[in-house]
């Protein structure tokens, strides 16, 4: 464990010493909950058209796909002119684009990011690496199945996909939301346990609470 | 590179050269004497930049061989130093005092190959790898695809050939 | 500090005292310190890698870059693979600047193997590494910028890169990995009406640059940003082994290709591009003329190019390629410095090592950690993008 994960007494700025436990006192412990849809089924229509009109997506290029994340952003594809755009944070967020493959190390800061983000939230799979391990099929370092790891509501094939997949894909997805089809964020909540035991099977070393947020 | 390595024969009891190209040769260093001869060849002969620092495993021969690329930019040639290890216990001097940039190669040589470089700075940190549980994985016997299918589920449906069988049977 | 830093540097360096083994005391409960990590999902960091920063007030005393999130392991997957199955999976290792791969490894391949490639794939090979490193240092001037708020460059210069990434598409058939340069030669000649196509976005790439000029460096503000902020001795480019722009700004003329002249340079002419000040602006103008030095060079090529002639040498079956035992170490310039692949081979019909050095290696980790002490929190990102890093090369 870290040094800075370890429980530790901090004399606070006015004299006063106390005992810090960060994986304790830093997070909310609470496992995440089944957002019910709206009473009535109009409502329920009204926000999901909503929500599939402001696809916000985290910026966190966690793999090769991440370069292809600039072109979208530019006037040559604009991908602004469908709503979505990048925030640089996870509380910001609602789309998380998981741009090609996961080592191992960069699953667990997938995992923290995603948790961070508020519900409606959802995963896209970029890439043929997502889907079954694609080049990396007999890597030691790299998951072959997201879904496995995070709930995930579209991919998007192609080594590595053009920004026009990637518009086709992000219009994929506002069908899905708008159908109330794109419910990743619900079947986490309600698989928690088999997430996590598939997550801690392959991060060898969790030092981190179940979920955060 | 053949007046270089005369000279060099004269002052340390190297190997034999391998001239690959007119501008870049290998020549084997005896352990014990590897950093005497980086001294000698960057202060004297002017091979002022390290290339890289990397180790080859000869699992057959039971040795590990540490490659010490350097570049005499100004003569446009460069020269190549192996060190072959005994591979068990494998234990080298460090020469992060020589190049500050050896230190970061060296503590991937100890993640990635479990060479042991004693003084190193910050050698026993985690470099690429986090929470690694089996043998450093550049190592040849480790099998790379046997522990990804212990570790990780694979989608069912894809047809994955291993490379060495699938080119056994096409070589018959 | 060196005493050659800059005057009005001031020394900030007696912050935290140092222990006996030459560490630094960092008390973190004492309240005075701060831990801050700056990545991996941060806006201000160069790709998928972080930062940790201790940092007292708002001055950095001391970072560790922090790799590895990338790491696929090719190096080893290269083992398990034969000649002809690597080729395909090296580009993946750089993202931006995949061709090296491709030319590195084809090149060590072809020298252990003794195939001799056509003269004509050597000139598009040339044609391809140029019109990369022009890609490479467009995006590098959109994060520079974008490190600093100027957000407007990198939409122009993604915009030119764009335009290069159709030139790209028309040649090789992809926009990002190309997998055009193989061992033994290149898989396809120029396109008809290519050089028409290519003057036109060598046109734009020109105008791009003069209004990048004009607006990224006349801008009272990046001036004041850059100038003078990160600075890197001279002395220090042999020990750190430091290559590229980086070297070149510290008034080093060190480019493999006028040093070791590899494919068709010596027939070119060009000179390296050389600053002097070695701060920040200077790394960025030094790599802004370094552009129109490479898009001098792609119009020399295409006007120097043999139009006829043989694309692929003969390479052996690749199913039954094996080659004897033997060593190389192949280099070029790239645009961040001197990417190598150094091959063994063991007379089986797999590489028995391959090892990629990336400039990255050196200037993001012992480089960065040294430079990044006393330096503000605000200038981390800017620091650290004028290093012009791509962590998949560090770690492969």
């Amino acid at each position: 464990m870290k040094d800075e994960l370890k429980i530790r007494v901090v004399k606070g700025p006015d004299g006063v010493e106390f005992e810090v436990e960060p994986l304790k006192d830093y997070y909310c412990e609470a496992a995440p909950t089944v957002m019910p849809a709206a009473y009535i089924k109009i409502v329920e229509d009204l926000f999901n058209w909503a929500r599939s009109e402001s696809i916000w997506i985290l910026g966190f290029g966690t793999g090769c796909g991440a370069i292809e994340m600039r072109p979208l952003m530019t006037p040559r594809f604009d991908a602004y002119r469908f709503g979505v755009q990048w925030r640089p944070t996870p509380r910001q967020a609602n789309l998380f684009v998981i741009s090609g493959y996961l080592s191992t190390k960069t699953l667990k800061r997938a995992i923290r990011s995603y948790e961070q983000m508020q519900n409606p939230k959802y995963v896209i799979g970029l890439g043929s690496c997502t889907i079954n391990g694609g080049m990396y099929w007999d890597s030691y370092n790299t998951i072959k199945r997201l879904d496995d790891y995070l709930p995930v509501d579209l991919y998007i094939a192609g080594c590595m996909p053009r920004p026009e997949a990637l518009l086709a894909g992000f219009q994929d997805m506002k069908k899905l939301i708008r159908a109330g089809k794109a419910e990743g964020a619900n079947l986490y909540a309600e698989n928690f346990e088999w997430y996590k035991a598939n997550q801690k099977r392959v991060i060898h070393d969790w030092d981190m609470p179940d979920y955060n947020w | 590179m053949r007046e270089l390595h005369t000279k060099l024969i004269s002052l340390f009891p190297i190997g034999e050269l391998t001239e690959q190209r007119p501008n870049l040769a290998f020549v084997t260093v005896p352990q014990e004497h590897l950093r005497s001869v980086l001294l000698h060849l960057r202060d004297c002969e002017g091979f002022t930049h390290l290339i890289l620092l990397t180790a080859v495993d000869w699992l057959e021969e039971g040795q590990f061989q540490l490659t010490y690329l350097l570049s005499n930019r100004t003569a446009g040639r460069d020269i190549g130093l192996r060190v072959m290890l005994a591979r068990d216990g494998a234990t080298m001097q460090s020469i992060h005092d020589v190049w500050p940039t050896a230190a970061t190669y060296q503590r991937e040589l100890r993640e990635m190959f479990g060479i042991d470089f004693p003084g190193s700075p910050r050698l026993h940190e985690e470099f690429i790898l986090e929470g690694w549980n089996d043998i450093p994985p550049y190592r040849r016997d480790f099998d790379t695809l046997k522990y990804a299918e212990e570790n990780y589920s694979q989608r069912p449906g894809r047809e994955t050939r291993d490379p060495a069988a699938h080119m056994k049977q096409q070589l018959t | 500090m060196t005493q050659n830093a800059p005057f009005f540097t001031p020394d900030r360096s007696q912050y935290p005292s140092k222990k006996a083994d030459g560490t630094l005391d960092i008390d973190l409960a004492s309240g005075k310190y701060l831990k801050l990590w700056q990545g991996p999902n941060h806006p201000g960091i160069t790709g998928n890698m972080s930062v940790e920063l201790t940092v007292c007030g708002d001055e950095v005393v001391e970072g560790k870059t922090h790799v590895g999130y990338l790491h696929r392991g090719f190096e080893k997957l290269m083992e398990r693979r034969t000649f002809i199955q690597c080729f395909p999976i090296v580009c993946r290792i750089c993202v931006p600047e995949p061709d090296f791969n491709e030319y590195c490894y084809a090149a060590a391949v072809e020298e252990l193997a003794g195939i001799q490639s056509p003269e004509r794939a050597d000139w598009i090979r040339a044609l391809i590494l140029e019109m990369g490193r022009i890609n490479s240092y467009l995006m590098y001037l959109g994060g520079q910028s974008g490190a600093l708020g100027l957000g407007v460059i990198g939409q122009w210069t993604t915009y030119a890169r764009d335009l290069m990434l159709d030139r790209f598409e028309e040649l090789t058939g992809a926009r990002i990995y190309h997998m055009f340069i193989m061992p033994g030669g290149v898989r396809d000649g120029l396109p008809e009406g290519f050089d028409k196509r290519m003057e036109e976005t060598l046109r734009e790439i020109e105008s791009t640059m003069k209004d990048v000029y004009e607006v990224m460096f006349c801008n009272a503000v990046f001036k004041k940003r850059t100038v003078g902020v990160g600075y890197i001795d001279p002395a220090l480019v042999d020990s750190y082994g430091i290559t590229g722009p980086n070297a070149r700004a510290a008034g080093v003329a060190k480019d493999v290709r006028k040093d070791q002249p590899y494919l068709i340079y010596s027939q070119l002419d060009f000179e390296p591009v050389v600053g002097h000040d070695s701060d920040i602006y200077t790394r960025a103008d030094v790599r802004r003329r370094d552009v129109l030095v490479s898009v001098d060079l792609v119009r020399q090529m295409l006007a120097k190019m043999p139009r006829t002639g043989a694309l692929m040498a003969t390479v052996p079956n690749v199913l039954h390629w094996k080659i004897p035992r033997g060593e190389t170490y192949i280099r070029g310039e790239c645009s961040r410095g001197e990417y190598g692949y150094y091959l063994v081979t063991d007379g089986s019909g797999y590489p028995r090592r391959v090892n990629v050095r990336g400039p990255s290696y050196t200037h993001a980790m012992t480089l960065l950690e040294r430079m990044i002490v006393n330096i503000n929190i605000a200038d981390v990102a800017s620091l650290m993008v004028s290093l012009h890093t791509y962590p998949p090369e560090i770690e492969r």
